[in-house]
């Protein structure tokens, strides 16, 4: 614990972070990143949703869509973690001090378990349903979790930018 | 009982949600929803004039994407409003508003002209060097061009009119 506080002292003190609160153009810069980046993630991980619960692409075969769309996807999501940790970085204290903030990242974590879970279990049978109009019942109920947990996402991540103090 | 939903209303998930019910912040999270919707219908039509995705035809790409770029920026354009109209002073002086409208207006116009070249010259659209040279540079273009719409709406909170 100690050395998670020493690293996050060390972060914000870094020229880096110094460099981001104080430039004109900076953050905000991040910020457009991010947004950009966010909207990828959650347009494009819809595609795959929406084809799940098949209402949408249910002429196409599940693996396929899923193995064009999805690189794109975490090509976003990455784009989103780096232009977020540069956010972060800036006044880490003041985003973890955030209930918004906490909420955001409480719902990441279970976007994720709901990814594994899909991936890992009920995926196994893909190949029975990859031609189907839609997936079988858990199929179904990943996707419309996954939907969820993205869209209070962005409305827990648009409530940080309100709940914190601007520098 | 009392305690408890004394408590409950106490503790930072509760006050968040009471806090949450603001207007300004769910009427820019339907905004971000709707960018998702639009910017990524996008993204796969250019990827499709790219080459990827070529298990559909150009035609079969733009029928399944474009209309949820279109029903996008309706959405857009309704939560866009409803936030002018809260905030006027915020957007309309604001040059990043002013330079965002510009793109938009642009950019609209050259989605039109694409969607309607795509019905008139369809053999052009789905003929096997789509992608190489202009057509490739033509998407990538087209796919900044809505990025730059959407930084220039970030901006207008950094952007002070003075």
């Amino acid at each position: 614990m100690q050395s998670v506080i020493e690293f996050l002292n060390w972060l914000e003190a870094s020229r880096l972070a110094e460099f981001i609160r104080e430039s004109e153009w900076a953050f905000p810069a991040a910020e457009s990143v991010h947004v950009i980046a966010l909207a990828l993630v959650i347009g494009t991980i819809s595609i795959v949703d929406l084809r799940l619960l098949g209402l949408a692409s249910t002429n196409r075969v599940y693996s396929e869509l899923a193995e064009q769309v999805l690189p794109w996807t975490w090509g976003a999501f990455v784009l989103a973690a780096i232009s977020g940790t540069l956010m972060f970085i800036s006044q880490p204290w003041t985003y973890l001090d955030n209930a918004a903030f906490r909420i955001k990242f409480a719902l990441i974590f279970l976007a994720g378990v709901n990814m594994l879970v899909f991936q890992l279990i009920t995926i196994g049978e893909a190949s029975v349903w990859d031609r189907n109009a839609a997936a079988p019942l858990a199929g179904k109920i990943a996707a419309t979790l996954s939907l969820v947990f993205w869209i209070a996402i962005v409305f827990f991540g648009r409530r940080v930018g309100f709940t914190t103090i601007p520098l | 009982m009392l305690a408890l939903a004394q408590w409950l209303e106490h503790t930072s998930v509760s006050q968040e949600i009471q806090k949450a019910l603001w207007l300004i912040p769910l009427l820019q999270t339907i905004h971000i929803i709707a960018i998702a919707m639009a910017l990524s219908s996008v993204l796969m039509i250019e990827l499709r004039i790219l080459g990827f995705g070529k298990s559909l035809t150009m035609t079969q790409t733009s029928a399944r994407h474009a209309p949820w770029l279109w029903t996008g920026l309706t959405l857009l354009a309704v939560t866009g409003l409803a936030l002018i109209i809260g905030e006027p002073g915020r957007a309309l002086p604001n040059p990043a508003f002013q330079i965002k409208m510009l793109l938009l207006a642009f950019t609209l116009a050259v989605a039109g002209v694409f969607q309607a070249s795509l019905r008139r010259r369809t053999a052009f659209w789905e003929g096997r060097s789509l992608g190489r040279g202009l057509t490739g540079v033509f998407a990538i273009i087209v796919f900044f061009l809505w990025c730059a719409i959407a930084i220039a709406g970030r901006w207008i909170a950094y952007v002070h009119t003075t």
